[in-house]
């Protein structure tokens, strides 16, 4: 459908932390309190101003089952709210909470994502994702898989160890001036390649560090939005997407994600991306920026498309939030004045099996 | 030892359990294939032959009807070496895991590499299965890939299948183990708890007594703060007798699950009631802590090892019926 | 803002069951949605988007199951959303589903809700215990039996009206091809004279643990009348409320939760006396006295009063509110379809297709579904005309 039909509706508020340990309980409730405190300042509106909240969390993050719920403790969900949770990044708890908007159920929606990856072998854990049947017994790890999608792409002359590491150089040094990233620092592309090799063919800073954390928007349609003095320029979504790739890792080409290819053709629209010139990529491997890159069409820094100012997952890649800060990061550049089209995406699953792609511009009356 | 009071208390926990999976029709015959080292894979709509099996066809979304045997020999397409294998890998040493396309077979299948060391591996080379001596109808009875010569391929077994029957379930052990870590209020909960103390806290925003004390108020979404020391003291709101014996189950029935509120709090939690008959445990009956001996003390609710009447008249219904 | 008019034009459900040996999960779930697709007309070309519910990930032990069953549930190529909300989930899971086409995002969306249980064990799942806190959690039967002894003080109900919904709801299930358990002489003394297993529970007021799915297909008002479907259950309204487990003087036997989400549903569907003005309830009972305790928090009834509808038979299959006349909760509990089966088995009234357990003339049913701590509700409100 085109986007003129869809109900506007804005990102404008955002809040995260990211740490290597979260020293706390598995419901991250410790950091979703502040969280929710800096999207009443950023926005001047309480609990009462929202009308949906959706979050998404993993059983299997936390070790225990209902994980999400005790969260809600977190929103002082009294008197009762309306409220869902997915079992996925938060980035898809946003896309419902876009859907409730368009209903009319709601003019404004608060999501989070929250993990701590830190609290099991989270490379391991995540074989739990696999067929349980043929793939799980055999605990496949995300950095292997991982591994084996890069050399095809090398081997294939897709993509080289080279622009691998100067994917990770660049995330590294944008990630310098990211407080919330996790590992940062001015890198260049020969300081990634000394890097011993950690799972042959891919090297420590080509993998997305194990990150724990939380992040939590505030959407609301155009015409309920916070008062100008408090959210001047609103990130209005112009479309957002999403699809999902067969499991099989064997039918798949895994040098490709077809999916992140619709869900990047749906959200753009009939305008395409072609204007976008911030990117936030939900890559948690080097070489998976590069396929994504492809299949959304974008350039590159060389084109005036700034990647992962962010530093991206490579700087910080907090499981059930990265994405949503995906999000959160793009819409930034739009309130900043910085961009006036940017776009974002999330990905889960193995080997960039499902993703969703989300195209914010400048409110047009605001801009023009 | 004491940990320092700021820090958070930790606990390991363990999530462990053999998940018993049935196999329906198509992967039936995957699995009794394994157990008698046959490699059987699906035959496709488009005529490719997928190893392994899916159930359904992915393009005409059909259960797959046709197996066909693969050679249990085939070639590395990708791979990725695994310096620090974890546990329940394949291997318990330094392996690849790799993208292996049987002789036979289309679509290749994702399988441990014996290699060696990285430099034993290439893309294009030549594999053989290790079958498991023992086979029991899993995918571990293929064990792993071994490199073989790089000699022609031998010949793609023809025919049909063997016929292999019979398995119709597998077993997958899961196990994981977590830190767990509790909240800074609960840490400081637990630390009483060692000492003998039940140190309940208070929103700052409703004033209402929280025991254990919260990360967040459910009602202000703020952290409860500032321990109110409260008596160990209180009464049963309401209870179930559990009768019920289930796996991992700690305490032997029947035992009686109780909500206690204490004294001085404003909401009851689960605990334990002993020291009475079970079917003399009434709403309103006035209970007191038994502590475990101080050298049994812990950071846990367990610290108190149960409730006990005291003896005292019940507290009228009136009195605790906003608590149930 | 307008909504895309919403209807129910398929539903598939699979034979309940302790353990469903015959087949795998991809397997289970696709005899759920091949029966929707093929009572809607239509085939997974048709499908625009899949939303996918389910309880507890340890249950099956695979973490976000979806991604594994993407292509056998006909999810690749698609949108996928893959819904938790405790045991409310079914419920939740239908209400997402209907809320892509009410948005106009989609026109044909099907869902699926499973729990193959069989896998583990439930008792065990919902019973690992949490570190620093007392272990004597029971599985739900011994976190829900005290607020049902608080109900019965409260309300002054007597001792059998438990007996009597297991009764009524065990015999329902004789006549719903797909239930779990088929008991022929179940009677309110039976259940009385069984095992007390979390008092005041007793073991026949308590559900089963099954394997099982529940699918629908809904689509919009142009795709409905694009479909060969002739009695499709329109979506008249639904809403989802959620309250915190546990917080100072909270009513867990009325959840404040619970009278908010029926009291809004009310209102958005134009009802102004449910007792009246609905035919029929699929309503969340896994504990028998849980009836009537919703019917009080769903407003059937006064406090304390739900018991007496019960006791006069207002809910029986022949009562003026027959409540759950497929068996329930009570019959058949593969807990993350529990839900949606309620929420399908609504609809199936509404469209005239619930055979045998079939309430004559019924124009407008609630689904109804909670989880968690009595503090997640999901219901809807489905009609075979348009609102």
């Amino acid at each position: 459908m085109t986007a003129s039909a869809h109900r506007d509706v804005a990102v404008v508020g955002f809040a995260q932390r990211q740490m290597r340990e979260f020293d706390g309980s598995p419901n991250c409730i410790e950091l979703l309190v502040p969280l929710l405190q800096e999207l009443w300042e950023q926005t001047g509106w309480t609990k009462e101003d929202i009308g949906f909240w959706c979050s998404g969390s993993s059983d299997y993050l936390a070790g225990r089952s209902f994980s999400f719920v005790t969260a809600i403790d977190a929103l002082g969900a009294v008197p009762p709210i309306s409220e869902s949770h997915v079992e996925m990044d938060g980035a898809w708890a946003l896309y419902e909470a876009w859907i409730k908007i368009q209903t009319g159920e709601a003019d404004t929606a608060l999501v989070y994502g929250f993990g701590k990856s830190s609290a099991s072998t989270l490379r391991r854990t995540l074989a739990l994702q696999l067929d349980p049947y043929t793939l799980t017994p055999l605990w496949p790890d995300t950095v292997s898989i991982a591994g084996l999608q890069a050399r095809l792409g090398i081997d294939q002359g897709l993509w080289s160890e080279k622009e691998m590491a100067e994917v990770a150089a660049r995330s590294r040094t944008s990630a310098a001036s990211n407080e919330y990233a996790i590992r940062r620092g001015e890198t260049t592309a020969d300081d990634v390649l000394a890097q011993e090799l950690f799972a042959d063919p891919l090297r420590r800073w080509d993998c997305a560090p194990v990150t724990d954390g939380a992040a939590a928007i505030v959407i609301a349609a155009t015409d309920a939005l916070p008062s100008a003095d408090k959210v001047s320029r609103p990130a209005v979504i112009s479309g957002i997407a999403h699809s999902v790739d067969s499991p099989s890792l064997g039918l798949r080409d895994l040098t490709r994600a077809p999916s992140a290819e619709r869900a990047g053709a749906a959200a753009g629209g009939a305008s395409g991306v072609a204007d976008v010139t911030v990117a936030e990529l939900h890559a948690p491997f080097s070489h998976q920026e590069l396929i994504l890159r492809r299949e959304l069409g974008l350039g590159g820094p060389e084109d005036g498309v700034q990647i992962n100012p962010s530093g991206g997952a490579l700087g910080g890649n907090p499981m059930f939030s990265a994405g949503l800060i995906r999000i959160g990061e793009a819409a930034r550049r739009i309130w900043s004045g910085e961009a006036d089209k940017v776009l974002a995406h999330a990905t889960s699953g193995a080997a960039l099996q499902q993703n969703l792609v989300c195209v914010m511009e400048a409110s047009k009356d605001k801009t023009l | 030892m004491t940990p320092p009071s700021t820090a958070v208390l930790h606990q390991p926990l363990t999530l462990e359990f053999d998940y018993t999976r049935s196999l329906g029709p198509v992967l039936s015959q995957y699995m009794s294939g394994l157990a008698a080292k046959q490699v059987l894979g699906a035959v496709l709509s488009d005529g490719r032959v997928a190893v392994p099996p899916p159930e359904y066809d992915p393009v005409t979304h059909e259960q797959i009807s046709r197996m066909r045997p693969v050679s249990d020999e085939g070639v590395v397409v990708t791979w990725s070496w695994v310096a620090e294998p974890l546990p329940d890998q394949p291997l318990d040493h330094p392996f690849a895991f790799a993208l292996v396309l049987l002789d036979g077979a289309d679509v290749p299948l994702l399988h441990a590499v014996d290699a060696g060391s990285p430099d034993a591996i290439r893309t294009g080379m030549r594999v053989r299965a290790r079958w498991a001596d023992e086979r029991v109808g899993s995918v571990r009875d293929l064990a792993s890939f071994e490199p073989a010569a790089d000699t022609a391929p031998g010949p793609v077994p023809t025919g049909e299948t063997s016929g292999a029957e019979g398995i119709t379930m597998t077993s997958t052990p899961v196990r994981l183990a977590y830190d767990y870590a509790a909240s800074p209020e609960e840490s400081a909960f637990g630390r009483g708890l060692k000492e003998g103390r039940i140190l309940a806290q208070a929103c700052p925003v409703c004033h209402k007594v929280y025991v254990p004390p919260r990360g967040a108020c459910p009602v202000d979404g703020v952290p409860t703060k500032d321990p109110i020391e409260l008596p160990d003291t209180g009464i049963v709101t309401t209870f179930c007798i559990v009768n019920v014996p289930f796996l991992g189950q700690r305490i032997t029935p029947p035992y009686v699950s109780a909500y206690v509120l204490l004294d001085g709090s404003d909401i009851a939690f689960l605990h334990l009631i002993l020291g009475v008959d079970a079917s003399e445990v009434r709403m309103g009956m006035r209970v007191k802590a038994v502590w475990r001996p101080e050298g049994e003390r812990s950071y846990s609710m367990e610290t108190i090892s149960h409730f006990e009447p005291t003896g005292e008249p019940d507290a009228e219904y009136e009195t605790y019926r906003r608590h149930l | 803002m307008t909504k895309t008019p919403a209807a129910v034009i398929g539903v598939g459900q699979t034979h309940y069951r302790a353990k469903r040996e015959d087949v795998s999960m991809p397997g289970l779930l696709r005899e759920a949605i091949d029966r929707a697709l093929a009572d809607a007309q239509l085939t997974f070309a048709d499908i625009d988007a899949v939303v996918v519910g389910k309880a507890p990930d340890l249950f099956e032990g695979v973490m976000m199951p979806e991604l594994f069953l993407a292509d056998a549930i006909g999810a690749t190529g698609k949108p996928m959303i893959r819904v938790h909300t405790a045991g409310s989930v079914g419920g939740s899971t239908a209400i997402v589903a209907a809320s892509l086409v009410q948005s106009g995002v989609h026109d044909r969306v099907l869902t699926v809700a499973f729990e193959k249980q069989s896998e583990s064990n439930a008792m065990w799942a919902l019973s690992i215990p949490v570190p620093f806190t007392m272990p004597v959690h029971a599985g739900a039967g011994g976190f829900f039996a005290p607020h049902v002894r608080s109900y019965i003080r409260r309300s002054g109900a007597p001792t059998e009206i438990g007996a009597m919904v297991a009764a009524k709801d065990r015999n329902n299930a004789l006549k719903n091809p797909y239930a779990h358990l088929r008991n022929p002489d179940t009677t309110v003394e039976s259940v009385l004279a069984s095992q007390m297993l979390w008092d005041p529970v007793r073991y026949d007021e308590t559900c089963p643990s099954s394997d099982g799915a529940c699918a629908m297909v809904i689509a919009s008002e142009g795709a409905v009348s694009a479909s060969d479907v002739k009695n499709p259950a329109w979506i008249h309204g639904q809403v989802m409320r959620s309250e915190p487990l546990a917080y100072a003087e909270r009513d867990q036997a009325n959840p404040w939760a619970g009278r908010d989400a029926a009291a809004h549903l009310w209102k958005s569907t134009g009802i102004s006396d449910p007792r009246r003005e609905i035919d029929c309830a699929e309503i969340y009972v896994p504990f028998s006295w849980f009836e009537p305790m919703w019917m009080e928090n769903l407003g059937f009834a006064g406090e304390g009063e739900g018991w007496k509808l019960t006791a006069q038979g207002v809910t029986a299959l022949t009562g003026d509110l027959p409540v759950n006349m497929s068996g329930g909760v009570l019959s058949s509990n593969p807990i993350g379809a529990s839900g949606m089966i309620r929420f399908a088995e609504a609809a199936l009234q509404v469209m005239g297709e619930a055979g045998e357990h079939q309430v004559d003339g019924a124009r407008r049913a609630l689904g109804h579904a909670y989880g968690g701590g009595s503090q997640f509700f999901a219901m809807w409100v489905v009609g075979s005309e348009p609102l």
